[in-house]
């Protein structure tokens, strides 16, 4: 028999401290450099030595310095990895497309390797002519592509009684925002010929939790994709290769992966993905059902727990990401102060419906402790409500569509913490 | 449709394409299209000059051409569709269209009952739900939790949440057991639905389950669940103007995450300390690495040949698959399942305190041995290896993940 690994390894958080009690100070800004720069009088090897030709790499990956930039799980929230969910990285992402590896993934019985040989969809339920489609067959409708967010229902769904997790990754991580390639329903839909008592449909899932939720059939008719397509590749495993359903922003749990089948009916179904769950339990035990459109809602994602300041007082770039389940975010304000004074954000980047959008506020630091938050106003007029705000109208047991106010608490040091404000 | 079109966009340009060239800034340049056109982008051709706060309005140049709006058209289908896909049989149709509604629709023929449910449930349901639906960790509770949802810790069950018994059956018929997914009869789901209703005080122990009984069943949260009422109760409320000036006197921390500590390790890190003692850690854990093997070594004559400590890794990667029910390593206790510490070795069925099914405790008293051999096949196909086994993992494809997960339990000997 094998013995080896006896004992605990050192925890990788112990070794930074160690390191960093050791003296990895950090350079302030602005300050002179005593000697100079090895990164400039020394030859680095890039610069000598031939590096990788083409064909190494035939599918591209990040530089290995990027290694840490990945999408994590928070072990204690779900009985297992396989029905659970884990987090894009905000704090390390710009712009407002997120990259396919790095879109959060939230299985209810892992990733289906689904062969796209054997990929059907069906179209049954209330309609003229029951059907059944390739995706070769889906490939010969005409398509559109749109950029949309993806939204958790329960996206903050751990902050409903303050504050809990340490970082945007876990506070807003279950969002990407990607651009989709696919048919709109409608003409999918209009294929099969929806009877005139076909009210609602219902997409299902092909992997072994065979996902369904109850779609009412004016958003399946308006702009409903099935999108075999994101960021311009064919859709990963996790985000339900070979096809899946996009619901413009509405909950993500109705985005079905892995679509096999649309059922159109007279009245919804019901199911445990919209009774049991995402539904939103209120303090008095009534529970809002069908709560499908996300909030506008908007997270500083640097400075953030995650991704300190590091550079001391000087110029800062404060950024973040907004968003609006019903149109496009014109605005987002951000305060340094706890909200006794706010600044208009600059927004920069496309600006969609239904899409992220992306801000910046550069400010001079003068090295004494902030208080950031963000607001988002959506192009209904909307404006992001603070946490304790949501709470007078919900309570604190809802666990789903927290779109409250973030705080991030920034000390003298730049380190960012997680808190709540009066 | 082309009257969405003000000026038609270079052939080629798709939705998007010629967005690179241009941004907008917020929706200034938004404008109302026709309602049928929808996902509108409109595009300055001359990118608006930016100002830093973005409170002045930008305006656009009005010579002619100098901007171009593009507006998606709406896609229609032809007078008598595009005749894609072919026509769904019956048989295909029935194969797929499990779906059950509130109102009965498309409950199949069959029944059972409470008692019959029982035995599926113990064998089936219980590694996770617990014997009477209290649930095992973090896998979901079915039963109790009445008068819960408006205290401060609402317990959601069957019983106390669930507005709708079809939901039972449709939910237990299209994804459970986990892992073994439309294994059950219909007879089975129906006694599987009856049993949970009876644990929940919904059914008598006589009950049976069918399409006429169905009618019967009472659930008790029904009338509580309403439809989304934000536009009436919220939107209004969250519609008014924001204060931007001396909006408050004070500030005051009252909630900080530090004090629970319950994020995940390695997002505390601070990002610079992390990029510049990554080179370090790495070289850290290759000579950790090394010496752990040199220990071993020292104490044990066997294979150190065969100790690959990349295999091993590999293997405590895949043993997350594991994890939800088996526990390893130091103070490594029975949860769903047995513990698995020096499984290599060990006797099937024989790690005491844990209920082994009948067919694994049978398999021990003949004989069965854990071995790399056999925990090989075990892993690939539990239930074709083993029949009547309680561990309800469907298996490990990969034969890689089957050696490094071996070897990982390999490398953890008590």
């Amino acid at each position: 028999m094998v013995k080896m690994f006896k004992g605990t390894k050192p925890s990788r958080r112990s070794f930074l401290k160690g390191a960093l009690a050791a003296g990895g100070a950090v350079t302030g800004a602005g300050i002179a450099h005593a000697a100079p720069d090895t990164a400039i009088t020394e030859l680095q090897p890039w610069s000598q030595n031939l590096g990788d030709g083409v064909d190494v790499s035939p599918y591209g990956m990040p530089s290995e310095f990027e290694a840490h930039v990945q999408r994590k799980n928070v072990e204690w929230l779900t009985a297992d990895t396989v029905s659970s969910i884990n987090f894009t990285p905000l704090h390390e992402l710009d712009g407002i497309l997120t990259p396919n590896g790095l879109c959060f993934e939230r299985h209810h019985a892992g990733v289906a390797e689904v062969d796209p040989a054997k990929h059907r969809l069906m179209i049954n339920g209330l309609v003229d002519k029951p059907l059944v489609f390739t995706l070769q067959d889906l490939m010969r409708f005409p398509r559109e592509n749109h950029v949309y967010f993806l939204e958790c229902a329960a996206n903050t769904g751990m902050e409903w009684r303050g504050a809990q997790l340490n970082g945007c990754q876990f506070t807003h991580g279950m969002i990407h925002n990607v651009m989709y390639t696919g048919v709109p329903l409608r003409l999918i839909l209009e294929e099969a010929g929806v009877k005139t008592n076909g009210k609602w449909v219902m997409p299902e899932g092909a992997d072994a939790s065979a996902m369904t939720r109850s779609v009412p059939i004016e958003k399946a008719m308006d702009d409903c994709l099935v999108a075999f397509k994101m960021n311009g590749e064919a859709l990963r495993p996790e985000q339900g290769y070979p096809m899946r359903l996009v619901v413009p922003g509405w909950e993500g749990n109705m985005w079905i992966k892995w679509l096999r089948r649309i059922e159109v009916g007279d009245m919804p179904w019901h199911h445990r993905e919209e009774t049991s769950k995402y539904t939103d339990l209120l303090e008095n035990g009534s529970a809002r059902r069908f709560t499908w459109e996300m909030d506008a809602k908007s997270v500083i994602t640097n400075p953030s727990p995650q991704a300190p300041l590091n550079h001391g007082k000087g110029h800062t770039v404060l950024t973040g990401v907004a968003w609006s389940g019903r149109g496009t975010v014109p605005r987002v304000d951000v305060t340094l102060d706890g909200g006794k004074n706010w600044h208009q954000a600059r927004i920069s980047g496309p600006s969609l419906p239904m899409s992220m959008h992306r801000f910046y506020f550069e400010f001079d630091w003068d090295g004494s402790p902030l208080l950031l938050q963000s607001r988002a106003h959506d192009s209904t007029g909307y404006v992001q409500p603070t946490k304790d705000q949501l709470r007078v109208v919900r309570g604190e047991n809802s666990i789903y569509h927290n779109n409250g106010i973030q705080t991030w608490y920034v000390n003298e040091q730049g380190i960012a913490e997680n808190v709540e404000i009066s | 449709m082309s009257k969405f079109l003000k000026i038609l966009a270079p052939a080629g340009a798709g939705a998007l394409g010629v967005l690179g060239s241009a941004y907008m800034l917020a929706d200034q340049f938004v404008v109302d299209i026709p309602a049928p056109a929808r996902g509108t982008i409109v595009v300055a051709a001359n990118a608006a000059t930016e100002d830093t706060t973005g409170t002045e309005k930008t305006s656009v140049s009005a010579e002619p051409m100098a901007e171009i709006e593009q507006v998606e058209m709406m896609l229609q289908s032809p007078e008598g569709g595009f005749s894609l896909g072919r026509e769904a049989l019956s048989e295909e149709v029935a194969a797929w269209d499990i779906d059950v509604r509130p109102d009965g629709l498309g409950l199949p023929e069959g029944s059972g009952d409470v008692f019959t449910g029982e035995e599926i449930y113990l064998e089936n349901c219980a590694m996770c739900h617990g014997d009477f639906g209290e649930a095992i960790g973090r896998w979901p509770v079915l039963a109790g939790g009445d008068g819960t949802l408006d205290g401060e810790d609402p317990v959601k069950t069957v019983g106390s949440y669930w507005p709708y018994a079809s939901t039972i059956f449709d939910y237990i018929h299209r994804a459970m057991p986990f892992g073994n997914a439309q294994s059950l009869t219909d007879d089975e789901v129906y006694a599987l639905t009856a049993y949970v209703l009876y644990l929940n005080y919904l059914v008598e122990d006589d009950f049976v389950l069918n399409r006429e009984t169905f009618a019967e069943v009472q659930m008790p949260n029904q009338d509580n669940f309403f439809m989304d009422d934000r536009a009436e109760v919220e939107l209004g409320e969250f519609s008014k103007e924001a204060c931007m000036e001396n909006c408050k006197d004070t500030v005051e921390i009252v909630k900080r995450a530090r004090v629970l500590d319950v994020t995940p390790e390695a997002a505390e890190g601070d990002e610079t300390q992390e990029n510049a003692a990554e080179e370090t850690t790495e070289q850290m854990t290759a000579a950790e690495t090394t010496q752990a093997v040199d220990d071993a070594s020292e104490e044990t004559t066997e294979a150190t040949d065969a100790i690959d400590p990349e295999l091993v890794a590999a293997g405590e990667t895949v043993f997350r698959k594991c994890r939800a029910c088996h526990q390893v390593g130091e103070g490594a206790s029975n949860r769903v399942g047995p513990h698995l510490n020096a499984i290599i070795g060990r006797s099937a069925g024989s790690v005491e305190g844990f209920r082994y099914s009948s067919a694994m405790q049978d398999a021990g008293g003949g004989g069965l041995v854990w071995s790399e051999e056999s925990l090989r096949e075990f892993l690939t196909n539990p239930r074709d290896f083993l029949a009547g086994t309680k561990m309800s993992f469907a298996g490990l494809r990969d034969e890689d993940d089957v050696a490094a997960i071996i070897a990982y339990l390999g490398s953890m000997s008590e």
